[in-house]
């Protein structure tokens, strides 16, 4: 460990691009324009599935003001039966389709064509010029539609046991053999879940601003979860190579994966390309609803047994999961993560991709993760209950520690999953008396966390301050947290080192913000970049004074001899030695670019107060806490951030986030007003409970923590509302129309 | 019907400017008067990223429109500090990191301006429903309450 | 404006009629009631010193209209032109026995609130008539309005249900009472029947839930994406109840 003291790890200290951010100054992905800017709009398929037959787009071109036209013939096309083209976990073939429609459109939304005129009203114009001849198709978009017999078939060419489907793809996770497991149990609990598709709900509209001079070379201007993403697909879609495409981050107006993957950069290039113009997109929110990556809806069906005194011996999960129009729903998060915080011997796991006419998923916030955490924790809690065993209890007494083997594979490292089912127990909210329709609930969740590829340049200034460059476009304050670190490590002011995001050509390749990787790894490469800047600053010391480096230790932000021994020399301050840098050696700065390992899941525990009006249905969450082994927190505030902001959206998701389809299967709330996220008045303070155990791994001893505080948030709302009314929902959202006929059905004696 | 010329005053300063009839007051703070601290999340007068006063009365400047400015008071969030003196607000939402991705962080402030000029004593469920217009999308709107709250009761202890 | 911006409606010509002096007006009538301009908004409505204090239900329905930023802009005249079935502001301004006056090109006319909407989306005001004021009534001693609507959420929602009542009490006894209902049919409603269920009651169990069972019994609603048929009824009569306990005990305040 790099960090003897604690100066400036663990302050709230002031984010370096707050100001601009309180005073309207910082730009986003649509704040910009350049000289000559025209408008890009897109045409999208009113219809959820439809052979394409032909596009005329003459009379477009004809229109006064348009200056370009594109359609799929324009995007470079990935053939299906090559093969998979990965970059990352996208398929280059899904991605070509789906900012484009080829042959087939498949769902209400889809890209048709696109168009650039001299104002947004004739770019709207001109697209109700283009001809498309549809050839409509049946289609299906819920799960069971789409799995039962003679459902209508996306991809015609896929098969699943031998027959056309729309079962793209199955994933599994197997520990021991579940057969022999459940001989075992005294108990078995088995229920069916469903989910709805939920979108990420990020308030800046995807939007782009591009220009290609004449030669090819290439400006985006843009916001994203990855810089490199957005060069990397616009080039493989456009042709342009990378080393032309200038990808710059724009501050990014969230994101929670779903900007992970391009939608306008391909289109607005080709149109700037064909037009010599400047061409900016911006998507409407209608836009953005329709045609962005939700995530999955999903039907899953968990098999939970236990001996009496509590242990479970076998687990048997299967998560149908939507992926949208095209292969790719998050299964791998809802197999792996779901079981992950316990030790069971005997686990099968089982994850199906099923395609539908909706907009392609999207990464969501610990993809799949909350989705399966829903259906086993809240099996659990129906455990807990039937052995009449405390929730937590059961959680204890079956929690994964060090040296268990997850079904996913890996043997688990020091973690602190026990430390926070200890630290719920013993908060006071679990004690804390409930009223008259009130309930408690608490659940469990895990994410995988992602380490990867992270590029830094720290430099020092000629006047002795320090600029930090990463690669990692900063959602939720992660400048904040490396410019702690970096100012702990060089031991000066942190309000003295700036950290900024490069852009694709001035910094080294650097993977996605997703995965909970940001702090992780850029911290990693910072950290080994200052700390190659702190050799080069002793070694200049020495050799000013004529010592061995060896001889000189950094402290306190300059060099000094390590001992008197060493010989009695005035400290070398960083301003000192920035200042003799052009006699010394030369501009002091370090690169260090990484594949970084280590990054370690992280769990977290749940509890959860509601209150039922039961003659309306309505459930309200009056109280929360969440606690997470947090590794160790870089910036207390950011942490308590991520973790307030899961929870949010958590109770959307549990309560009253949903996408309605009407009969002609276009989604019928593709905005804000019906499509129901938690507004400031729905949602009660969320108290953070931090548990820091470090990861070994990393020189601070940072975990992720922006997707673990998703994943248990709708478990641990149901399990309060059963708390509350004696009555489990085993659908989401608990709307009040939903909770209100169960309320008034007449009670069923539910068989074991 | 050609373009509209309409004088008003942003931010205490005099203006001019040219907009199509149906141009909303957004389109013309962000376009011709180069104010894009005002955001546009839908357009719809669902999430108050675009909130701006007239008249120092809240409004979503998304479904006002630019001609209505004519005559006018309108202040932005670029209207919020003094020169290099950041609001009080605006210093607490810094202190309590009151917003993650920023993109709502202009509207909440105006509007937390706007409440607090208002009220300068609100509760707790005072200041959760004046600020149920702004979706917030980060931050679990913990940190946003608590930051507003704490500016009112230092602002109320200066006036003292 | 929404409907403008997402191309729904393209207007030829905009007249801005918010500084038409009568349209932005409140006054306090010879007789003891209110005229309001048209185009008052929810905030100015909530600033006049006296109008809060006789017609609390009214005003918390037009300030349930949309966000502190569109309150500052929405009027109660907007909202009944815009002839949604779920306007907020209709039926507390039914229940509270409002009538409009309707300027048009030859002349003024009065029309009761209840029988402006005439569908969803449509009214009964007729092309080059536009909407000038309500007028509320003067009010007897002993009298209280309420409005509740169900929303999922707390705020920023449309109202699945929303119910205004308005009644005078005295001695205990119920001697007048108005309920509108909103988004449980094409327009909002005037049901009278669950005003004669309160009168000569005193609002106890039995006359409740007969005029919870009138407004169930009024209802025409749909399955939308805001709430089925099934759960309208049923929160029809939860809210009657509800919303009548409040106005009874604003009306004993008095």
């Amino acid at each position: 460990m790099n960090v003897v003291n604690n100066k400036w790890i663990g302050q709230r200290t002031i984010r370096p691009d707050g100001v601009d951010k309180v005073t309207g100054r910082a730009a986003f992905a649509a704040d910009t324009t350049m000289p000559g800017t025209i408008w890009g709009k897109v045409l999208r398929s009113p219809h959820p599935h439809a052979r394409i037959k032909s596009i005329n787009t003459a009379k477009a071109e004809a229109l006064p003001g348009v200056k370009a036209v594109v359609t799929a013939r324009d995007i470079v096309d990935f053939p299906i039966e090559k093969g998979a083209v990965m970059l990352g976990i996208q398929d280059m073939r899904w991605m070509c389709r789906n900012v484009m429609a080829r042959d087939k459109a498949l769902f209400p939304g889809h890209p048709v064509a696109a168009v650039a005129a001299t104002t947004e009203a004739i770019a709207a114009e001109a697209c109700k010029l283009i001809e498309v001849d549809y050839e409509v198709l049946p289609w299906a978009i819920e799960i069971d539609d789409a799995l039962k017999d003679g459902a209508p078939i996306l991809h015609e060419w896929n098969k699943f046991d031998g027959k056309p489907s729309n079962i793209m793809g199955r994933l599994e996770s197997k520990k021991g053999d579940i057969a022999v497991g459940f001989k075992d149990a005294d108990i078995i609990i088995e229920r069916s879940f469903a989910t709805r598709p939920v979108h990420q709900g990020y308030i800046e509209p995807h939007a782009c601003l591009i220009s290609v001079a004449a030669d090819g070379k290439t400006t985006i201007w843009s916001s994203s979860q990855g810089q490199f993403m957005v060069r990397a697909m616009t080039s493989m879609l456009t042709g342009i190579p990378q080393s032309d495409i200038r990808a710059i981050p724009a501050e990014i107006g969230g994101g929670f994966g779903g900007k992970t993957i391009v939608y306008l950069e391909p289109l607005a290039t080709l149109l700037a390309k064909k037009s010599g113009r400047p061409v900016k997109m911006v998507m409407t929110r209608e836009e953005v609803m329709r045609a962005t990556g939700p995530t999955s809806g999903s039907k899953s069906t968990v098999k939970i047994g236990a001996k009496k005194d509590g242990t479970i011996v076998a687990a048997h999960g299967a998560f149908y999961l939507q992926a949208g129009a095209f292969p790719g729903s998050p299964i791998r998060g809802a197999v792996g993560c779901s079981f992950a915080p316990y030790d069971i011997p005997h686990i099968l796991s089982e994850g199906f991709d099923v395609c539908s006419n909706r907009s392609k998923v999207a990464a969501y916030r610990a993809p799949g993760a909350p989705i399966g955490a829903y259906a086993v924790e809240c099996v659990l809690d129906e455990l807990a209950e039937a052995l009449k065993m405390d929730p937590l209890e059961l959680r204890l007494k079956n929690a994964a520690k060090e040296g268990t083997k997850a079904a996913h594979g890996p043997v688990f490292p020091r973690i602190g999953y026990i430390e926070t089912l200890e630290a719920a127990k013993n908060h006071p909210h679990y004690a804390a008396p409930l009223g008259k329709l009130q309930g408690r609930g608490v659940a469990s969740g895990f994410w995988f966390n992602a380490g990867g590829e992270s590029s830094a340049q720290v430099n020092i200034t000629e006047d002795g301050n320090v600029v930090v460059t990463t690669g990692h476009p900063d959602i939720g304050g992660s400048r904040a947290g490396i410019a702690n670190i970096c100012a702990e490590l060089l031991g000066i002011d942190y309000k003295r080192v700036s950290v900024i995001i490069g852009d694709t050509q001035t910094v080294g390749f650097s993977n996605l913000t997703g995965g909970s990787r940001v702090l992780f790894a850029s911290s990693m490469v910072v950290t080994q970049a200052t700390d190659k800047i702190i050799a080069t600053l002793r070694e200049r010391a020495a050799k000013i004074w004529e010592i061995d480096p060896e001889a000189v230790k950094w402290e306190d932000g300059a060099a000094h001899p390590v001992s008197p021994n060493a010989g009695e020399f005035k400290p070398l301050t960083l301003a000192d030695l920035a200042e003799k840098a052009p006699s010394q050696g030369g501009p002091i700065g370090a690169s260090v670019q990484l594949n970084t390992q280590g990054a370690e899941g992280g769990f977290g525990t749940h509890i959860c107060d509601v209150e039922v009006d039961v003659d309306l249905g309505i459930i309200r969450v009056i109280r929360y806490t969440a606690v997470q082994d947090v590794g160790r927190a870089i910036h207390p505030s950011y942490v308590e951030g991520q973790l307030q902001g899961g929870v949010a959206q958590g109770i959307g998701w549990a309560l009253n986030e949903e996408y309605i389809y009407n009969k002609d299967g276009k989604v019928d709330n593709p905005g804000f007003l019906d499509y129901r996220m938690p507004v400031c008045s729905d949602l009660p303070m969320i108290d953070c409970a931090l548990v820091e155990v470090p990861n070994p791994k990393h020189p601070q001893g940072v975990k992720g923590v922006g997707e673990v505080p998703l994943v248990p948030v709708m478990a641990a709302v149901a399990n309060a509302v059963n708390n509350a009314l004696g009555k489990r929902f085993y659908s989401l959202p608990m709307s009040p129309p939903k909770v209100s006929e169960a309320l008034d059905a007449p009670t069923q004696q539910a068989a074991e | 019907m050609g373009k509209l010329h309409v004088t008003t005053t942003v931010n205490g300063e005099p203006m001019e400017f040219l907009c199509e009839p149906y141009e909303t007051m957004l389109d013309a703070l962000r376009g011709q008067l180069g104010l894009t601290g005002s955001k546009e999340g839908c357009s719809s007068g669902d999430c108050g990223a675009c909130s701006i006063t007239l008249d120092d009365r809240l409004v979503c400047s998304c479904l006002m429109l630019a001609a209505e400015a004519e005559g006018h008071q309108i202040r932005t969030i670029e209207g919020l500090a003094t020169g290099e003196k950041l609001h009080p607000l605006q210093q607490k939402f810094l202190e309590h990191a009151a917003l993650q991705c920023g993109i709502c962080t202009s509207g909440m402030l105006v509007a937390s301006d706007a409440l607090l000029k208002k009220n300068p004593d609100p509760t707790e469920e005072e200041v959760r429903f004046w600020l149920a217009g702004n979706l917030c999308r980060c931050t679990g709107y913990d940190k946003i309450v608590r930051a507003v709250m704490e500016t009112a009761a230092e602002m109320r202890e200066a006036a003292r | 404006m929404v409907q403008m911006r997402s191309g729904l409606v393209r207007p030829g010509l905009i007249v801005d009629i918010k500084k038409i002096g009568e349209m932005t007006e409140i006054t306090e009538t010879a007789d003891g009631g209110f005229r309001v301009g048209a185009a008052v908004s929810g905030m100015e409505l909530s600033e006049h010193p006296r109008f809060g204090k006789v017609w609390p239900g009214v005003l918390e329905a037009v300030n349930l209209i949309g966000s502190k930023q569109v309150q500052g802009r929405a009027s109660a005249g907007g909202n009944l032109c815009n002839g949604s079935p779920a306007g907020d502001s209709v039926p507390a301004m039914i229940a509270a026995g409002a009538v409009v006056t309707v300027q048009g090109p030859s002349g003024r006319r009065e029309i009761k609130v209840e029988d402006v909407p005439a569908g969803p989306g449509r009214t009964n005001l007729k092309s080059g008539e536009i909407l000038v004021s309500f007028t509320l009534p003067p009010r007897p001693a002993g009298s209280g309005d309420a409005y509740l609507r169900m929303i999922p959420r707390t705020e920023m929602d449309i109202a699945v249900v929303g119910i205004g009542v308005s009644l005078t009490l005295k001695d205990g006894v119920c001697t007048a009472a108005r309920v509108g209902l909103g988004a449980v049919a094409p327009t909002a409603l005037l049901v009278e029947p669950a005003g004669q269920a309160l009168i000569g009651s005193r609002l106890d169990d039995a006359a409740l839930e007969a005029a919870a069972a009138a407004c169930r019994a009024a209802c025409r609603p749909i399955d939308d994406k805001r709430g089925t048929v099934a759960y309208r009824i049923k929160t029809a009569g939860v809210l009657l109840k509800r919303t009548a306990a409040i106005a009874a005990k604003r009306a004993g305040g008095h």
